[in-house]
């Protein structure tokens, strides 16, 4: 080692700033911080707010969108989309229908309703990964084609009579107001949170997202994970089906449409960056709550349901915009 | 060069700055700095990446605002709110990666944002395409203006940037390393092209890291170091040695620190290895501890064959073995695990993760090993890019800091540090000191000599001659997708070199 062209040694200390710190100053507090706002908001302006059976309820408008929109926050993070996600739940739901008409128990409906789930997202996983085609033109055909096949089995008609133990999954409850919903969205939430935030899986998932060259150049297996992601996804399809065919009680070939859209208004509205390579879990489960609650309030104001994706709509345009509008205003205030 | 080129005593300079600082989050970019052009006259603007060249070239195009100091045009201060403000005061950049579109003719490239209009205020095409060809001739170039940019070459396109910029009535010129992507006889192209400018009395700034460019071109030099100014000063007042001292503020005693290596046995064997379009029949074997450059003229295919070798391409024909068996390598990851990383040129869009963490660049293909069961521990990556970061000498804020705020140079060490982590048996290194500056170029070699020392094999790509020949054990040369010679020992000389690659008489074949 020449010594000569050697710099003193010097430490690069690990990290300038606290992960507490930066956590206090990031989106999610902002999040956090709103969905106490609407929540205290709620509960003065509805007396029917604060009951804990009216909030399990509630519970309901986010829950199943939430489970799909963990997965789907992955796969935007690593810089890729799926809008197919509503109608792989018709699609599922359609061939737990035909299933349950020829007589299949609960775990039979259950297999098919993951079985389906897995099956689409592989299908788009292999169109997206293996050949190289772009993911959001990929998902929006799969989109027609995986409700249009829900069309063709179903037509005007729809299948009902489910059997009761099929119900469970949609309208049980674990203990006092927790349904069972709620638990898979809690446990949805920590495998998702452990898997992106946690293992190495995750982390190669940011670096596509941030560079899928350089990424693929450091020896990553990008497509692989790109594989997976969609797999993933689809299996959170096929699980949100199960808990809304279960809830619901009938299979129709419009279930779930409009899904892809509020999902990816979830995921968007929890920070996480539409281009790719930032976001987390904590946002999207706050994003979730935020969306529920404001739905559940004006719900409550017996607000119709046309205004309430008015203000959803607005609500995303000004968490994305206030931001920007503000890092604007204050570049232009130093500048001064 | 002129006899005295420092301007006469009284002269003004066109633009001068002054204490300008300029911070970024954890970085002073500037601190204080002080820079002047002269009409007419050429200043270098010289120093080590890092060392605030490109911060201070954003000044002065109005993409960064200084955080104080004044900029002076003829004596009288003036802001560039805006990349359009520097351009209606005339100064114009040439920079290292302009940014063009490739889907638009020449002509439309070179007048973008101020195309001549009709009175009707429509794009006026024929005035625009007749401008262009007079700024095309005016440079030597004679490219249609009507071509598509996609349909040229880089060094055309690099004309085109160029015209670009001389397309507004500039009164300042920078050049930021306006060679590192021409030939030979473009380079002399473009020395003529200075020199006209010079006659036009435009001041010119001319940032390069190429000393034989600089005191070949400039009448002046300023110097930078980690933000500060160092000096300033006519070029025939100063020696290549004293700009070196003043860059690095410590003596570089010898540029090509390469040592006796203790080659072993064949670590890589590659036999016949072909693409469908890039290469054919590409046979040579690499031994341990052994550096192999490869030296060829851009587009010869020596990239090529080295990222077919790290799996991002696959060969259609042809084998290799590593040491104990022959593999096929379908993708980087099984290059990763046969021990062979690639340390790319294009840096910024092969090199680096940016938006990710230095640790996180640096601990990337190793999370197998920092981690247990697919679990990440934080640790122990920290752990693995300290002990990296600090053998490469890397200057950065914090490990925790984004890739992307860092310097060129240092993005290289964190490419380079990760390759390191993962413990190859064989790395290549892809123009690895192309853009840097000397004093990084000097630890790059080090690195090299120091990882062959320890057994690693070595392939170096490299344009630059002196580099191959100061630091190779063996060179290849390639040409027009194949292996046009190889020489050893006494053979390696540059004629030898540049005719092999040129395709220029005999030496053809072995010639060790």
């Amino acid at each position: 080692m020449s010594t000569a062209l050697r710099h003193s040694e010097r430490q690069i200390p690990d990290r300038l700033t606290r992960p507490a710190a930066r956590a206090l100053k990031s989106w999610e507090s902002l999040l956090a911080i709103v969905a106490i706002g609407i929540f205290v908001l709620n509960a003065w302006a509805s007396p029917y707010f604060l009951d804990p059976w009216n909030l399990s309820d509630a519970s309901f408008n986010f829950t199943e969108k939430a489970m799909i929109a963990f997965a789907m926050a992955m796969l935007i993070i690593a810089g890729e989309i799926d809008l197919s996600v509503g109608a792989i739940i018709a699609l599922a739901s359609t061939v737990m229908g035909v299933a349950m008409t020829a007589g299949a128990p609960t775990p039979v409906l259950v297999l098919l309703g993951l079985g389906t789930g897995l099956a689409c997202g592989a299908f788009n996983g292999m169109l997206v990964a293996r050949f190289g085609l772009p993911s959001i033109v990929v998902t929006i055909g799969t989109m027609s084609l995986f409700r249009g096949i829900s069309y063709i089995i179903l037509g005007d008609g729809a299948f009902t009579g489910y059997p009761d133990s099929f119900a469970w999954f949609g309208q049980g409850y674990v203990f006092w107001v927790i349904t069972v919903e709620l638990v898979i969205f809690t446990l949805a939430a920590l495998v998702f949170g452990v898997l992106l935030h946690r293992t190495s899986f995750g982390r190669t998932v940011y670096a596509i997202g941030n560079n899928s060259v350089a990424a693929r150049f450091s020896g990553i297996r990008v497509d692989r994970v790109r594989f997976i992601l969609f797999l993933l996804t689809g299996l959170m399809s096929g699980i949100a089906a199960i808990c809304l065919t279960s809830r619901l009680g009938s299979t129709r070939p419009s279930i779930a449409s409009g899904f892809e859209l509020e999902v990816v208004t979830i995921v968007v509205l929890g920070g996480v960056s539409i281009l790719g390579g930032s976001g987390s879990i904590v946002g999207v489960v706050l994003a979730a709550l935020v969306m529920g609650l404001v739905t559940f309030g004006l719900g409550l104001l017996n607000v119709p349901g046309i205004v309430m994706s008015v203000v959803v709509g607005a609500l995303l345009i000004a968490v994305i915009a206030v931001p920007r509008l503000w890092a604007m205003a204050r570049a232009k205030s130093r500048k001064r | 060069m002129q006899a005295d080129p420092r301007p006469q005593d009284g002269a003004t300079p066109v633009l001068s700055l002054r204490g300008i600082v300029k911070t970024f989050p954890g970085v002073r970019a500037l601190g204080g700095v002080r820079l002047d052009l002269f009409p007419g006259q050429v200043t270098a603007l010289i120093g080590e990446n890092g060392a605030g060249k490109s911060t201070i070239v954003k000044v002065l195009t109005g993409i960064h605002q200084p955080d104080e100091g004044e900029i002076l045009m003829d004596g009288q201060p003036v802001h560039f709110p805006t990349a359009q403000a520097a351009g209606h005061a005339g100064v114009t950049a040439i920079h290292q990666e302009t940014v063009l579109f490739d889907d638009m003719t020449v002509a439309e490239n070179i007048f973008i944002g101020h195309a001549p209009r009709t009175r009707w205020g429509l794009i006026d095409r024929r005035a625009m395409r007749e401008r262009a060809r007079a700024i095309l001739h005016g440079i030597g170039a004679d490219l249609n203006p009507a071509t598509r940019l996609r349909d040229l070459g880089i060094a055309s396109k690099h004309l085109v940037a160029i015209a670009r910029a001389l397309s507004i009535d500039a009164r300042v010129v920078i050049m930021d390393e306006p060679t590192a992507a021409l030939s030979h006889k473009e380079i002399a192209e473009l020395y003529g092209l200075v020199e006209k400018l010079k006659a036009q009395g435009k001041a010119i700034l001319f940032i390069s890291h190429k000393f034989d460019e600089i005191f070949r071109i400039a009448d002046r030099w300023t110097v930078f170091r980690d933000g500060q100014f160092v000096g300033e000063g006519a070029m025939a007042d100063v020696t290549e040695g004293q700009l070196v001292q003043m860059m690095v503020g410590r003596s570089v005693d010898q540029i090509y620190p390469k040592r006796p290596a203790r080659i072993g046995e064949p670590v890589l064997t590659v036999a016949g290895y072909c693409h469908p379009t890039e290469f054919s029949d590409i046979t040579f074997t690499l031994r341990r501890g052994e550096i192999l450059g490869f030296y060829g003229l851009i587009g010869a295919g020596r990239s090529e064959v080295m990222q077919a070798l790290f799996g991002i391409t696959r060969p259609s024909k042809g084998a290799c073995r590593i040491d104990d068996g022959i593999r096929v390598i379908r993708s980087t990851a099984q290059a990763v695990e046969a021990g062979i990383v690639y340390v790319p040129e294009d840096r910024g869009r092969q090199g680096a993760v940016k938006g990710l963490p230095i640790f996180q660049n640096v601990t990337l293909p190793s999370l197998s090993r920092t981690g247990r069961h697919g679990f990440l521990r934080l640790a122990e990556e920290f752990k693995l890019a300290r002990e990296y970061t600090r053998r490469l000498d890397l200057r950065a804020a914090s490990l925790d800091q984004d890739v992307g705020l860092l310097s060129g140079g240092n993005q290289q060490k964190v490419v380079i540090a990760k390759w390191l982590a993962t413990k190859p048996r064989i790395i290549i290194l892809d123009e690895p000191t192309k853009g840097i500056d000397i004093g990084s170029k000097a630890a790059v070699h080090d690195f090299m000599s120091e990882l062959a020392a320890e057994g690693l094999a070595v392939i170096m790509v490299s344009s630059e001659i002196p580099e191959v020949l100061g630091m190779s054990d063996r060179v290849i040369v390639m040409r027009e997708g194949r292996i046009a010679a190889e020489f050893e020992g006494e053979a390696m000389t540059p004629e030898n070199l540049v005719r092999a690659a040129a395709g220029i008489g005999q030496p053809q074949g072995k010639a060790a």
